[in-house]
């Protein structure tokens, strides 16, 4: 189990730029005016894309029973990961103290009929509590079955989906990373020199990193490891080797970035693939920390070429998009990082979430968007409906969780969390961003349900007798 | 709106249009203790009575004047009057109806004097009408068949009588077009009985071949539909709904007999067409609407927000009848579809109002066509879609007469709030299942990953 200054040390991530502020650490949770998911959430949101390796939850069946065939990430192969595993654990279990005992062979199970490349267990709270030894027991099995098996401890008390996430991060790096050496990168088929790069908080939702991935092959980018969209085990293990690495999903596996670089001195940078612009920068910034001349320029050349596409591409969109107004509600970094994405299609986002933003996010926002932007910190469904009237906007876009919300008060939305599924990453997941924005903005849909019932109208229909 | 282009090639392959007699047949099946004989050879009758079986999953009573060699040459007149004479002598029928085919239309029969002179031979049979009616399967298809049978009805079995318009005060007629289900009948009853009305079906399908169990083990007949007698007091009705273009000749035929007002609906598919019949039954009845409707109404709508990302530029390829037809590319416009191909085996002036570039007259070879030409994501028509589909690797829908590979097809409600309501969700779910917007998985120059099976693109649910 973890302590609880481990948790605190975990909260205080050095490397979030709020904590060098006045407010400090993730904010805690306020008991009835809390939403979103528990810290075993979080840690098994960040690593279940790894697809071939065998996911187990370790507790009675609340947790993956909730949880399990969640669909969101995609594989290019093994489809290991979309298999649910738990030891659903009964009151016997709990009472009796058998639990540990159900997880041993429940990894034995696992190995025998799925033959994984590794056991992930995942810790959740009523053994944390009960005092399982989970750590030891995956030693255990790990010798008796032969594959590595890595102990996940998230139980849902230990805080939030967020400090999930790191939770996750810092399983991978205590257990997985650097396990291996990469094998030598085979010829590039155009000569040109392979750098390693590695991702972290790249989910691959949708596929939409196959939108992306081209573009590196084509830059002579060898991604070692994605941490965890579309990720391998064995490919985790090498992420210490990455010459560059980009964190793509906001603050939630930042420590891992940080001890990259601390341990293994890997370089990285905070990035997004959602927008044109942002995409082209996420490009340059890889090119700027490996630092080879050729690649940079390589590098210029292709987003030259794909940002015309793209610019072609989006022209019918943007003749459609211009001028629609949006209200953006994600909190913390996505509240930006989106933004250039919506911009590039000419719309107007007028006002956005800042709940869980720093001073230092707000003045990103403020620097993209301008001072008139209206910016939210309560996000219940009441206040949200109220902005977008107030605002005129045109459109919601939000988490899944949101999205009822928005259909109840016959507003347009968008989804743009996890479950989404449209690909809306890179330069090509722009036109499919804006073809989902046409479709919602424009469907008849919304005059049809927002017309009043004609019962005290004229009668249509009707001929003379 | 949608420009009709007309047929331009002399071979009709894997034809779309079901025939005018087979159409006037399933007019006739839906009056109670009825027999349809078709004026034509054996097979005019088998092949259609076969068509009905699959379809209905039930017994269809359906006869034949039988026709052969000597009479078509030498005059079948006589087929007529002993056709009619052995059934009315036989099953006591409350109507026999005639519709006539291309055999007996080209042989030149006369259709009218025929039943004429029955009645002048057999006047022991007066308590029995007989409808005949033109419907040469050389022009026209299924729905106007059915639209003539109705016409001719209205003609023969309804008074000529202006006087007694609104005289049952709570009694509303009710033409209904082949484009709907027995399914979607009972839907339409309901919703009339909700406002305190009786309606009156003129045919009514869901009363005859809804597919019951009933007590009587065998019948040479019909058993349930339209009762003649309610037929015969339709011009006493407060007024009428008349359901689908097709029976426009045959609601003006009734409204000029009667003097009974009416009310006409192209389709009753969709928020704003319900809501104009639902208006309708308040204005006749007097009555607000009922709460159970307004929550109908509300479940429909909240139903179109919840579809609108699915079906939102989705492409839709529909073939069917015209009423049918202009129903379902009215419905799925209204949901943000595109329709991308429109085949309709005959002509009908709601074609022009089908949303949608162009409207082929046609056949399945044209709507395959049309699909390879503009794409689709998913196709509604009747059964012998399914191999097009097959080929065009699309998923289908099937909708229109004949579904004869569908259990249940000729129950399915399709209108009505509720009925609206189920078909975008069978529609979002066949473009979900069939996952168009996957995007192909991506495999790295570098990957290494050898033994890796490549993974099959994994249809998912939108939301």
């Amino acid at each position: 189990m973890q302590t609880t200054r481990q948790i605190a040390e975990l909260l205080n991530e050095p490397a979030c730029a709020h904590n060098a502020k006045e407010k400090s650490g993730c904010a805690k949770t306020r008991p009835g005016a809390t939403a979103g998911g528990c810290a075993f959430d979080g840690a098994q949101i960040a690593l279940l894309p790894i697809a071939d390796v065998a996911h187990i939850v370790h507790g009675p069946i609340a947790c993956a029973g909730s949880s399990w065939d969640n669909r969101g990430t995609r594989s290019s192969g093994p489809t290991l990961y979309r298999i649910g595993m738990t030891t659903d654990l009964t009151e016997q279990d709990v009472i009796m103290g058998r639990g540990e005992k159900r997880l041993f062979h429940a990894i034995k199970q696992a190995v025998e009929e799925y033959a994984p490349a590794a056991v992930f267990v995942y810790n959740t709270c009523v053994p944390a509590l009960a005092g399982d030894d989970v750590e030891a027991v995956c030693k255990a099995a790990a010798e008796r079955v032969g594959v590595p098996v890595v102990p996940v401890d998230a139980a849902g008390f230990y805080g939030t989906k967020n400090l999930g996430n790191r939770l996750a991060g810092e399983a991978m790096f205590k257990h997985v990373i650097g396990t291996r050496e990469p094998e030598p990168a085979p010829p590039h088929p155009a000569g040109i020199r392979t750098h390693d790069v590695c991702l972290v908080g790249e989910y691959n939702i949708a596929g939409e990193f196959w939108h992306v991935a081209p573009l590196f092959d084509e830059l002579g980018l060898r991604i070692l490891g994605n941490l965890s969209g579309d990720a391998r085990f064995r490919e985790v293990q090498t992420l210490h080797r990455a010459e560059a690495n980009m964190v793509v999903c906001a603050k939630a596996l930042l420590n891992v970035a940080r001890k990259l670089q601390a341990n293994f001195g890997v370089p990285y940078f905070e990035g997004s693939f959602y927008g044109v612009t942002d995409t082209s920068n996420a490009l340059r910034e890889f090119a700027r920390l490996i630092g080879d001349p050729d690649l940079t320029a390589r590098t210029e050349a292709l987003i030259a070429r794909e940002e015309a596409r793209a610019h072609a591409l989006l022209e019918p969109w943007r003749q459609r998009l211009k001028g629609k107004r949006v209200l953006l509600y994600t909190g913390g970094v996505k509240s930006w990082s989106i933004v250039s994405a919506l911009q590039d299609l000419g719309l107007e986002v007028v006002a956005t979430g800042t709940g869980k933003s720093t001073e230092e996010d707000k003045a990103r926002i403020r620097e993209l968007m301008g001072e008139k932007t209206k910016m939210i910190t309560d996000g219940s469904p009441k206040a949200l409906i109220g902005i977008v009237r107030e605002y005129q906007a045109d459109i919601l876009i939000a988490g899944g969780r949101n999205m009822y919300t928005a259909l109840k008060a016959r507003i347009p939305f968008l989804d743009i969390n996890q479950e989404r599924e449209f690909a809306y990453a890179g330069y090509q997941g722009m036109a499919e961003l804006a073809r989902q924005l046409a479709l919602t903005l424009d469907s008849p849909v919304w005059a049809a349900v927002r017309r009043p019932a004609p019962w005290h109208g004229a009668v249509p229909g009707q001929a003379a007798g | 709106m949608a420009e009709i282009i007309k047929r331009n090639k002399p071979l009709s392959v894997n034809p779309l249009k079901v025939s005018q007699p087979v159409g006037a047949s399933l007019a006739f099946l839906g009056i109670h203790r009825a027999i349809p004989m078709l004026h034509g050879s054996q097979g005019c009758t088998a092949f259609a009575k076969v068509f009905f079986v699959r379809h209905f999953r039930e017994p269809i009573p359906l006869q034949t004047t039988a026709m052969d060699q000597g009479a078509t040459v030498m005059g079948a007149d006589e087929n007529v009057i002993v056709g009619l004479e052995t059934i009315a002598g036989k099953s006591r029928p409350a109507l026999i109806g005639l519709p006539t085919t291309g055999l007996s239309e080209t042989e030149g029969t006369d259709i009218h004097r025929l039943v004429r002179e029955f009645r002048a031979r057999h006047p022991e049979y007066d308590g029995i009408p007989v409808v005949p009616v033109n419907t040469p399967d050389y022009s026209g298809c299924l729905e106007s068949g059915f639209a003539l049978a109705v016409k001719a009805i209205v003609e023969h079995v309804v008074p000529a009588d202006r006087t007694r318009a609104g005289q049952r005060k709570r009694q509303v007629n009710v033409l209904a077009g082949a484009h709907l289900t027995p399914g979607d009948l009972e839907h339409v009853q309901e919703l009339v009985e909700a406002f305190g009305l009786r309606p009156v079906l003129l045919p009514d399908l869901s009363g005859s071949l809804d597919g019951h169990l009933g007590d009587q083990e065998s019948s040479p007949l019909t058993v349930g539909g339209t009762a003649v007698g309610d037929i015969a007091a339709m011009g006493e009705s407060v007024a009428t709904l008349v359901l689908g273009r097709a029976l426009d000749p045959a609601a003006d035929l009734l409204r000029e007999r009667t003097a009974v007002p009416d009310f006409r609906f192209d389709s009753l598919m969709g928020l704003d067409h319900v809501d104009a019949f639902v208006a309708a039954l308040a204005a006749i009845s007097g009555q607000p609407v009922p709460e159970r409707i307004e929550r109908q109404r509300a479940q429909l709508q909240d139903a179109m927000v919840d579809t609108h990302f699915m079906l939102g530029f989705a492409r839709i390829a529909v073939a069917a009848d015209p009423d049918l037809l202009y129903g379902l590319a009215d419905l799925v416009t209204g949901m943000g579809c595109t329709v991308s191909a429109a085949v309709a085996p005959s002509r009908s002036p709601v074609l022009d109002a089908v949303p949608g570039a162009e409207v082929r007259l046609g056949d399945l070879q044209d709507l395959e066509k049309a699909i390879a030409a503009r794409g689709a994501d998913l196709m509604l028509c009747n059964s012998h879609a399914a191999d097009t589909a097959r080929r065009l690797g699309l998923p289908l829908i099937r909708a229109g007469f004949p579904q004869y590979d569908l259990i249940g097809g000729y129950q399915k409600l399709w209108v009505g709030y509720k009925g609206t309501r189920q078909t975008l969700f069978d529609l979002a779910n066949t473009l979900v299942e069939h996952g168009h917007h996957e995007i192909a998985p991506y495999r790295s120059i570098y990957a290494d990953r050898e033994g890796e099976a490549h993974a099959a693109p994994e249809a998912r649910p939108l939301h």
